[in-house]
């Protein structure tokens, strides 16, 4: 299948997934499932992620400016500026890609072959609209929870090298991270986030959607989905930057 | 009733289906029977709307299925039950909670109600037992019998079954075979059912179609079956030394 057959089918498979749920009870039974399978269950891996990357960065920012001409705030607000405009949305956003992603796409990539999805079908059921659907919706709302989570905890990483190490002093830090704030780039993270998590959850079920065969072809579909997603982000991270940005 | 007519389908250029026409009646055990590769699970899916075909008519009590498009479709397959070859059960839900499944999307009753309904339908399948089990955590006639359950909840007019006894030891296939023909007849189902077990063509073969190489070959019923003079039939049925001996223990009336 051609990339153009692929965006095809992909836009086939959105128009079904948006339509109107046939019971609003089994839309939010699902949804509800779904906000803690996909968010609940990633905050342990932000927290981590975020916590140490806040504090490396810190550390990588004495190191490598440690420059007389540069003020002393200048560490605490790099690392808060890299966490805001960078990192928490689109490095997170692909690091969820590889969880979620993978998850979302072998769950249903395994009721395509296991005839669950033909079973729903057969009922009458739109399947695309029940399986996928709350998956989107869950995803894009749970993620503003995720990027701030991340955003907070980057800085306390960073916070954290400061208390505990004498690389850069609590002081400097605080002023830096409070220095020139710009309150605008949390909103732009926050955006940034949910385009990238619709991205991840429609581009994962189409991947399981459209399996065909085997144990194998799951396999193979969740990693063309964690890829094929991670490169849309990064394509759309581009785009996003520049119209939100520029 | 169901009917068809003419219909022919193929997948990349190549002919699966060949002007296949055949009728299932009312309130019998209709079978498809075929080698493997025949077409007979092209045919039972192409009946059942899973494949769109490329011409022909499929015509469901004087309604044509073939014409039907979005949500009249939908709301025609709420009609349909289908029991599938790997019973197709909802892996996160409980047995109680897959038969409940379609109740809970298409029926406005109460959930008391639903329940109720749910329970009546496992019960006649003998699986209240099960009730609050995982599909992982039940056998596999079990589960057979919970996909039974689950496929004739909303009292289905078709019941479309792909294969039921595959993985099943005799008894529990026989179980099987006895069931849905039970059901058959007390719900008056137009019943269809893909299958190459012979013990089920001879147990429950009310309405036979036998399908070689994407055409109608031959349709019956069990007991035409020893004397059909169609040889890929006979080479199909009779291919163990046991049908044989049964042929011909029949052929000399003992």
């Amino acid at each position: 299948m051609n990339a153009i057959e692929k965006v095809g089918s992909y836009s086939m498979l959105m128009y079904r997934t948006f339509a109107i749920p046939d019971r609003w009870s089994m839309f939010f039974r699902s949804y509800s499932k779904e906000l803690k399978k996909q968010g609940l269950d990633s905050f342990a891996i932000v927290l981590i992620i975020s916590g140490f990357i806040g504090a490396v960065i810190t550390i990588q920012m004495v190191l490598n400016t440690s420059n007389p001409l540069l003020p002393d705030y200048a560490t605490g607000l790099a690392v808060r500026d890299t966490l805001l405009l960078e990192f928490s949305s689109s490095i997170m956003c692909l690091i969820l890609a590889g969880k979620v992603g993978s998850n979302i796409a072998s769950e249903i990539g395994t009721m395509r072959i296991t005839e669950q999805i033909d079973a729903l079908d057969i009922m009458g059921v739109n399947s695309a609209n029940y399986l996928i659907l709350p998956k989107i919706i869950a995803f894009m709302s749970i993620i503003p929870c995720l990027v701030v989570f991340s955003m907070f905890f980057g800085i306390l990483g960073g916070y954290g090298i400061a208390y505990f190490t004498d690389v850069i002093t609590v002081d400097k830090y605080v002023y830096g991270i409070q220095f020139m704030f710009v309150p605008y780039y949390v909103t732009y993270s926050i955006i940034k986030g949910v385009v990238f998590a619709f991205i991840i959850a429609s581009v994962a079920s189409y991947y399981g959607y459209s399996v065909k065969g085997g144990a194998l072809e799951v396999g193979k579909a969740s990693t063309d989905a964690v890829v094929n997603s991670s490169i849309i982000i990064l394509l759309f991270n581009v785009m996003l930057t520049q119209l939100l940005l520029a | 009733m169901i009917e068809v007519k003419n219909i022919y389908k193929s997948f990349d250029g190549v002919p699966v289906l060949k002007d296949v026409s055949a009728v299932f009646e009312t309130g019998k055990t209709n079978l498809i029977i075929g080698q493997s590769g025949s077409g007979k699970t092209v045919l039972m899916k192409s009946v059942v709307g899973i494949h769109e075909v490329d011409r022909g008519n499929i015509i469901y009590d004087n309604r044509d299925v073939t014409r039907m498009r979005g949500k009249e479709k939908n709301r025609f397959r709420r009609e349909i039950g289908m029991l599938f070859q790997g019973s197709a059960l909802f892996d996160s839900l409980t047995v109680l909670e897959n038969v409940l499944f379609p109740l809970e999307m298409f029926s406005d009753d109460t959930y008391e109600e639903k329940v109720e309904r749910a329970k009546f339908c496992l019960e006649r399948v003998d699986l209240l037992r099960a009730v609050n089990l995982f599909p992982s955590e039940i056998s596999g006639g079990m589960q057979k019998r919970a996909a039974i359950a689950r496929a004739i909840v909303l009292n289905p007019k078709y019941l479309f079954c792909d294969e039921p006894n595959s993985g099943l030891d005799p008894k529990t296939s026989l179980l099987i075979d006895k069931l849905v023909q039970e059901i058959t007849h007390e719900f008056n189902i137009t019943t269809i059912i893909n299958t190459h077990d012979m013990n089920s063509v001879m147990e429950i073969g009310e309405n036979i179609v036998f399908i070689n190489k994407g055409e109608k070959a031959w349709q019956g019923n069990k007991d035409e079956i020893y004397d059909t003079g169609c040889k890929p039939l006979e080479d199909l049925i009779f291919a163990s030394e046991l049908y044989k001996k049964i042929k011909h223990a029949h052929n000399m009336n003992l």
